[in-house]
């Protein structure tokens, strides 16, 4: 690993070379390379150590939050002995998962059965890499742009790492020899690929109208987010609405919450795919679930949300604290919407298996379809209005889910008749006399 | 622009690194009382019959067929997004209709996949 480091820093001292002309042209195609290459390597370093660790801080928070507000929202006070108001909860609780037995059972597949909780962890882990979590921060004249890494690709990055989490769900399941665990596993895997056909289709329309710097990318984060600017009424979730929501929901299926946990359905299948799981292994399969939920939220900030955008807010002070209010406003946007989701948990019950997979195939996928079709339309033929393009977009998204509504309604097979069973009835009464 | 990268190999070093301490950590801090109660098959109690590994159902097997598929047609979306803006200055209507008849294509497509019941389950 560290050879392979080594490796790409001196094949980079060329393209410095390259970099040092371009300071002088700060807006010039290389302007994000910028950065001499000791203080890129400093600066990635303390970002890389801040970030992962309040993801990880956010993990042990979102643990707590989860169960003092379904504590809340259900009238119960959850935990809240460990600590001030239970905040110490998440830690006592990694404790006790460490100190638990490392079981591995006989019928398991012992490399992948072990192997399998990190490769979902690790993917999880790795998907914050491109997110932009705020402006730049100017120190002793170099500006550090506060994202781990600014690469042009960030969104097929995002979109390529994530897929990789299914491996993980899907070798646990495999690995663990199990019923209940093999279900879920495919229940889990089949659902997470139905919905990222629509995680995919819906950032197209946003890519699309999102306009570049010089030498910019529109498939970079940091371009998209900047693309927004700083009013409400020009973020993508308005322009983009029928998108919006569309990607909103194939997140919730991603990350296997509720409405969408048919992997774990308690009633059905006890834990789903982690099932056979017990100590930090299965602590671990928790915690890549919870920073799927917190990059997913960061994710839906940046496409949709603005970013680190706020009316302004995010350009108030110097060089230093700039950077830290948009990281703060950054901050409060994924937040709220780390809230939603947990609201969502306790709003909305589990779907059914068929119903999962009709909202994912024959609604979100057409909504989705329609809002590219609709944006290219009435950017060709409106000049670019993005009041129109909104309220196409919207206006477009009602048709396809009152056509697709009004099919399905119309090709609904008939109710089974109660003669049949009557019938039934008649077999199972003598069975039991 | 591979040093773009450098910081994402660091982050999966990290990352590679705390998936294996934690693996590690509770392979050897955990007591090893081992019965054959907890090694054997989790079903709830009943004696498990069988093996796990039997033939599932044809529906997840198409669900994976036809999520290829789809997948490959928003995989050539992608580029055809990035250039829009700058192509429809220039030539119009031109990428509009282009793209136009790829999606009635994947329309076509989907609406066969449909009918033939492929999106249904049940």
């Amino acid at each position: 690993m560290m050879a392979a480091c080594d490796n790409v820093a001196s094949g980079s001292g060329k393209t410095m070379f390259f970099a040092e002309g371009a300071l002088s042209n700060p807006l010039g195609p290389y302007r994000r390379m910028g950065l001499p290459l000791n203080v890129l390597l400093l600066s990635s370093i303390v970002k890389i150590l801040i970030i992962a660790h309040l993801l990880l801080i956010g993990v042990m928070a979102m643990i707590w939050a989860e169960r003092r507000i379904s504590g809340w929202m259900q009238d119960r006070l959850g935990p809240n002995r460990v600590g001030f108001q239970g905040l110490l909860q998440p830690i006592a609780d990694g404790i006790k998962f460490l100190l638990k037995e490392d079981l591995i059972p006989n019928h398991v597949d012992k490399p992948l059965y072990v192997l399998a909780p990190a490769m979902l962890l690790i993917p999880a882990m790795l998907t914050i890499a491109v997110v932009p979590f705020g402006g730049s921060i100017e120190i002793a004249g170099h500006t550090i742009p506060l994202q781990i890494a600014d690469i042009n690709i960030g969104i097929l990055y995002i979109l390529a790492i994530t897929s990789l989490g299914v491996y993980g769900v899907v070798l646990g399941a495999w690995a663990s020899n199990n019923k209940y665990s093999l279900l879920g596993g495919l229940r889990s895997s089949a659902q997470m690929i139905s919905y990222e056909l629509t995680l995919g289709l819906a950032i197209i329309g946003v890519l699309m109208l999102t306009v570049v710097e010089q030498g910019g990318s529109a498939l970079s984060l940091r371009e998209i987010a900047k693309s927004q600017g700083k009013n409400l009424w020009n973020w993508n979730f308005l322009i983009h609405f029928p998108a919006f929501l569309a990607f909103t929901t194939a997140m919730f299926a991603e990350t296997n919450r509720l409405p969408f946990d048919l992997a774990e359905a308690e009633q059905e299948l006890v834990a789903g795919y982690h099932t056979e799981y017990s100590s930090m292994k299965f602590a671990m399969f928790f915690m890549a679930e919870y920073m799927n939920m917190i990059v997913g939220s960061a994710v839906t900030v940046t496409l949709f949300l603005g970013g680190w955008h706020f009316f302004g807010l995010e350009n108030v002070g110097g060089p230093i604290l700039s950077g830290l209010i948009s990281f703060g406003i950054f901050f409060a946007k994924t937040a709220i919407f780390l809230f939603v989701f947990i609201w969502v948990r306790w709003t909305l019950p589990r779907f059914r298996y068929d119903q999962l997979m009709n909202l994912g195939w024959k609604f979100l996928l057409p909504v989705a379809l329609s809002s590219i079709v609709v944006t290219g339309f009435l950017w060709v033929t409106t000049d670019g209005n993005k009041l129109l393009i909104g309220i196409g977009n919207v206006v477009a998204a009602f048709i396809v889910i009152s056509v697709v509504g009004g099919l399905l309604v119309m090709n609904k097979p008939p109710e089974v008749s109660t003669p049949e069973i009557a019938g039934l009835d008649t077999l199972e009464s003598e069975g039991s006399s | 622009m591979l040093i773009d990268y450098l910081p994402i190999l660091m982050l999966a070093l990290f990352a590679v690194l705390f998936a294996a301490i934690n693996l590690a950590l509770t392979h050897i801090l955990g007591p090893k009382r081992p019965t054959r109660a907890k090694l054997s098959v989790y079903e709830s109690g009943v004696r498990p019959v069988g093996d796990a590994r039997q033939r599932f159902t044809i529906r997840f097997d198409l669900i994976a067929m036809l999520f290829i598929i789809f997948d490959i047609e928003v995989v050539f979306l992608y580029p055809w997004a990035v250039v829009f803006k700058k192509f429809s200055a220039e030539s119009g209507l031109f990428i509009l209709v282009e793209m136009l008849v790829f999606i009635g294509i994947l329309l076509l497509g989907y609406i066969y996949a449909w009918k033939k019941g492929g999106l249904s389950w049940d």
